[in-house]
């Protein structure tokens, strides 16, 4: 198995955002940056793929600043057996990161192509599907499991309500619900190893975005919050108020 | 001037409830933008009565496409049907829905078309006779405003957030005809859930408990407060307990989860993690129950109870019961 697992660095889910003074876009002072979450689960389903089959290879590829090369340690920590970065200052469109990542793989082996379903930070989830798009490959979202079978996938999805069932041979693209996989912790092993795996950086142009960020602002406040009372004597003013203060009951 | 393409959700040959939504707030920016509304439906038989209704919520024009072949979704089929639509049309905008189906296709559409798209929209303006949308990003922690610099201008609407307002129009049904596409994705077939109930993103209210509720079993509290407030009522849940292994997935609220933004949304021993609150903060009224008064989730809440849930859950079911009973 041939398994390249395109991956992010995104602020980490439990830290605070705050809008840098242009507007423009976040100030990451002060801000822990991780692997995003969802790509840490495809990251995880491709070195089970690997270790299942016997034999093959992970890559980790991310479009970003310098920065993101410890993003890829971390991936290499985890098990990826080589990394790549393509340099540039990434995009708020997801056609010019999906064009990047299509451009580079296509002159690569490889069974699947693998993503987390989002990044949580621009939360596009369009990625995984353009580059299917423009690869002509077969593709599944929201996976929540996967089998592979005589280069066959078949991959279950999560929707409203349930689980779409789809199949494809491979090559394929899959992205990557969180219920995939658990993904490992890096043993200190790992993290040794890490230093000494492959890590390619080549300088890449993106092409100019065909969506524009004007502004990124705080979310709109919130109405005041009230306490209504303590314990279950509070019940009837919280029913009436959500009846005829909020009128949602 | 600019019409603009809807893509109606179907499943099972129904309308889902996220197609009135995208077709009444297409509506709202094409007469801003002086142009028709035309909804795209593709799905099974049925489809054609059911697309019908979308007249309704102000569609000009419905074009149809539907065979048994097309029951379930298939991403390459509809990618191609949705280009044929285009190519006749000339849209200055595409709605889609952001929901599973309607994420999956639009970016492939983006991509086919090679124009950009704006994912889980709250809010469309037309400035200068273009959209400009914003959209919570960083799971809702910050809101970004963008304008597109190439047409179609390409936007998935975060579910229960557009009004699916009526705004009757003529609503002309026309056959869309069948584009012959190679598959290379197989969709074998949908596996409803057990217990039919709206998705987290989609139900109107919303009841999420955490850690507080102390163990998995002590769930049928929340399903009892479901039952009293209806089937538009579903569960949630926070992270924790997903992970804990307590709860489905499907059912996690949150940034690393389900961001949502029902009408009411019940947090039940959910002291407010970061990504937790981001995750709710388009829901309209909050409503928090938790014995520590410090927690997080009162900061954000309309309305908090400090308190046991134990004691104050079924008291309270017990009167939504009553109130909603009374209602008749």
């Amino acid at each position: 198995m041939r398994t390249i697992v395109c991956i992010k660095r995104v602020p980490d889910s439990e830290a605070r955002v705050r809008v840098s003074a242009d507007g423009r876009g976040i100030d990451p002072s002060g801000t822990k940056f991780v692997l995003n979450p969802y790509d840490e689960i495809a990251l995880e389903a491709a070195l089970q793929l690997k270790e299942e089959a016997g034999d093959g290879t992970v890559t980790a590829i991310t479009v970003g600043s310098d920065d993101a090369k410890e993003t890829l340690r971390s991936a290499l920590a985890m098990g990826a057996d080589d990394g790549v970065l393509l340099r540039s200052e990434g995009s708020v469109d997801g056609l010019t990161v999906a064009r990047a990542l299509a451009d580079e793989v296509s002159g690569r082996q490889y069974d699947l192509l693998l993503f987390g379903k989002q990044a949580i930070d621009d939360d596009n989830m369009q990625v995984p599907a353009m580059v299917a798009q423009m690869l002509g490959l077969p593709c599944a979202t929201v996976v929540v499991d996967l089998e592979i079978h005589d280069g066959v996938a078949t991959a279950k999805r999560e929707v409203e309500g349930g689980h779409e069932i789809v199949e494809f041979d491979l090559p394929g693209v899959v992205a990557a619900q969180k219920g995939l996989k658990e993904p490992r912790y890096p043993s200190l092993k790992g993290i040794m190893a890490a230093k000494r795996k492959p890590l390619e950086e080549k300088d890449i142009e993106l092409r100019a975005p065909k969506i524009e960020l004007l502004e990124l602002t705080m979310p709109p406040a919130r109405p005041e919050p009230q306490i209504v009372g303590e314990g279950p004597e509070a019940v009837p003013e919280l029913v009436r108020r959500l009846r005829e203060e909020a009128k949602v009951l | 001037m600019a019409d603009i393409l809807a893509f109606a959700e179907t499943r099972d040959g129904a309308l889902r409830p996220v197609a009135g939504e995208v077709v009444a707030a297409a509506r709202s920016i094409a007469d801003q933008m002086q142009g028709q509304v035309l909804a795209l439906v593709i799905g099974g038989p049925g489809s054609t009565e059911a697309a019908s209704d979308l007249a309704r919520y102000g569609a000009d024009r419905i074009l149809v496409a539907e065979d048994e072949s097309l029951s379930l979704y298939n991403p390459d089929v509809a990618v191609e049907m949705v280009a044929s639509a285009v190519a006749g049309a000339t849209p200055g905008a595409i709605l889609f829905p952001a929901s599973a189906q309607g994420k999956d296709l639009a970016a492939r559409v983006a991509a086919r078309l090679d124009v950009a798209l704006a994912s889980e929209v709250t809010e469309i303006e037309v400035e200068n006779g273009q959209p400009v949308v914003t959209r919570p990003m960083y799971g809702g922690k910050a809101y970004g405003r963008f304008r597109f610099l190439e047409s179609p201008a390409l936007i998935s609407l975060r579910p229960n957030v557009f009004p699916a307002s009526e705004n009757p129009r003529a609503g002309t049904v026309e056959a869309l005809a069948s584009v012959a596409v190679e598959r290379k994705t197989r969709v074998l077939g949908l596996e409803k859930a057990e217990r039919e109930t709206l998705d987290v993103r989609e139900a109107p209210v919303v009841v999420a408990g955490g850690r507080g509720l102390q163990d998995p079993d002590n769930w049928k509290l929340l399903e009892d407060l479901v039952d009293a407030l209806g089937e538009e009522a579903t569960l949630g849940a926070s992270r924790a307990v997903v992970d804990a292994g307590w709860r489905p997935h499907s059912e996690q609220v949150g940034q690393t989860g389900k961001v949502v933004s029902p009408g009411l949304y019940f947090a039940v021993g959910i002291s407010g993690a970061i990504q937790h609150l981001a995750g709710i903060r388009t829901a309209g009224v909050i409503v928090a129950v938790n014995k520590d008064a410090e927690a997080p989730i009162f900061g954000v809440a309309n309305y908090g109870v400090v308190g046991d849930l134990f004691e104050v859950l079924p008291r309270l079911t017990e009167e939504i019961r009553a109130v909603r009973g009374s209602d008749g």
